[in-house]
């Protein structure tokens, strides 16, 4: 039986598809055969972030209506061959999604996959709805500044009440709390929350913290994820949050600006 | 239950007649045994005999429907027992002409099963939604809410009698209920206790961070909230229609 995740924030912006695919090739890199699915409908943008976006011939609602299998819409990623991906329409609306189709769709993908990630759109409508509702795990990601918090807040909400987990009354959602473009210098000049301003707020345990990174930028307008630049910060932390979520214990980094060195300035990317 | 006052020659102004609410024990008969409910009241009776001496009870004999019953050695068994009958409600009419007998009014049958032990309702305040309030707590029970899951922004929660809250309350959530409400754990949200009108209703946090309070309708807003009383341990009540914060 696959394990589905949920990445999901409230807020746009945030790093949810960024995310969403690091932790996806992650988690295949592991070993585990992983699909991850594009929520956003009309706005598809995992793609390109995979570097896919070229392979594209059906997607998610072609499945939904029967106008594709499911095997027919998947696209294997070339650098990991246990990580497929299941774009977005980009022409259609988050209208096109049914709960009823979304059911179907991860019940077939839980028969062989051990994890699915599902990227939801920002919001809090029907998409990013039917992207948590059948979760059983939810990577809520949030930026240091309230607004962001304060949305996160209000997603854990609705996961915790609207969910089939919920309302099944079945034992309730995972959440953890991923802190993303984190920056421990504008933190120490009170820009910024800090990670205990967020958990305090959010009382929330806390899988990882992504600091802010040029590499992230980069690796997303060349469609390689953060995750496969083992020399970025970012993508160290993305390691460490599959890691952690696959029950290893590590201790957290970039949490404070002392704790690189000299070590750690040296081998600094960019 | 209305306690009749006795009808006196109406001459002068010497007195006037006024209806009122009390609380009464009601010793509800299950049995027409006078050996075992006279065992058995004693029995409660050294339990607690303060709470016992000199009370006034109600005989209910509404669960012994037509059961043949001796009421004046039972009223006789109370009597010694250091309690004053004060009347009976329901019974067959055998049991009611007995009471006649005895000088105990009998009282109207009221379909209410007032099985509660002593209500903790003991003064009832003089403002309108008094009445609604009386009522509340003779037909229902007062039933408490437990939440120990944090209370999300834009959640909603609703209880009909207390709400603990053992987790935090965050911002942009709202929690209501028409009796007391204890939140263990931060307080960031709007609280609204008594809101079926109840003004003795009291609102406890350990954290206040609230962005609104609110009894029985009359409420302040986080701007109000003095900065001693913010993140402090807090207790919330009502004094003359004003919010007063009181630190714990």
């Amino acid at each position: 039986m696959a394990r589905i995740i949920v990445v999901t924030s409230g807020k746009g912006g945030v790093g949810k598809t960024t995310t969403s695919a690091a932790i996806a090739i992650g988690l295949a890199k592991k070993g585990h055969k992983t699909a991850v699915i594009d929520f956003d409908v009309g706005l598809r943008n995992l793609d390109l972030i995979l570097g896919c976006e070229r392979r594209v011939v059906y997607d998610f609602v072609n499945v939904i209506n029967e106008e594709a299998t499911l095997n027919q819409a998947l696209i294997r990623d070339k650098r990991c061959n246990q990580l497929f991906i299941l774009p977005a329409s980009q022409t259609r609306d988050k209208e096109a999604l049914t709960q009823e189709g979304v059911g179907k769709i991860l019940e077939e993908l839980s028969k062989t996959f051990k994890y699915i990630v599902c990227d939801s759109p920002a919001g809090i409508e029907r998409g990013a709805n039917l992207a948590m509702y059948f979760a059983d795990d939810a990577f809520v990601i949030t930026n240091p500044e309230i607004a962001s918090v304060r949305d996160s807040d209000r997603m854990l909400g609705i996961l915790s009440s609207k969910s089939r987990r919920a309302e099944n009354g079945d034992e309730p959602i995972k959440e953890y709390l991923l802190l993303s473009r984190y920056d421990p210098k504008r933190v120490k000049l009170g820009e910024m929350l800090s990670v205990e301003d967020v958990q305090d707020i959010l009382s929330l345990h806390l899988l990882g913290v992504i600091p802010e990174s040029q590499s992230v930028l980069n690796s997303s307008n060349s469609g390689t994820p953060v995750i496969l630049d083992e020399n970025s910060n970012a993508g160290q932390a993305y390691l460490d949050i599959v890691d952690r979520y696959l029950g290893e214990d590590k201790p957290h980094r970039f949490i404070d600006e002392d704790k690189k060195g000299l070590f750690g300035r040296l081998f600094r990317s960019k | 239950m209305p306690s009749d006052s006795q009808p006196i020659s109406l001459n002068s102004p010497a007195f006037e007649f006024k209806s009122g609410v009390v609380t009464i024990p009601a010793l509800n008969l299950l049995s027409t045994d006078i050996n075992a409910i006279t065992h058995q009241l004693q029995e409660k009776i050294n339990q607690a005999p303060g709470f016992f001496s000199n009370s006034s009870l109600l005989i209910d004999l509404q669960a012994l429907p037509g059961q043949d019953l001796n009421l004046a050695s039972l009223v006789e068994a109370i009597r010694d027992a250091s309690m004053f009958p004060i009347g009976i409600r329901g019974g067959n009419q055998e049991q009611q002409q007995a009471a006649n007998d005895l000088m105990l009014p009998v009282l109207s049958a009221h379909s209410s099963n007032t099985h509660k032990p002593r209500s903790q309702e003991k003064k009832i305040s003089k403002i309108a939604p008094a009445t609604d309030n009386a009522q509340n707590t003779t037909s229902t029970r007062i039933e408490t809410t437990t939440i120990t899951q944090p209370i999300r922004s834009g959640q909603r929660i609703y209880a009909k009698g207390d709400l603990v809250i053992i987790a935090q309350v965050s911002a942009g959530a709202e929690i209501m209920a028409e009796g007391n409400i204890h939140v263990y754990g931060t307080l960031r949200g709007r609280v609204l206790a008594g809101v079926q009108g109840n003004e003795d209703v009291r609102i406890f946090s350990s954290n206040l961070q609230a962005e609104l309070v609110s009894i029985a309708g009359n409420y302040r807003v986080s701007e109000g909230i003095l900065e001693s009383e913010r993140n402090a341990p807090v207790q919330i009540y009502l004094n003359k229609q004003a919010i007063i914060i009181q630190n714990t």
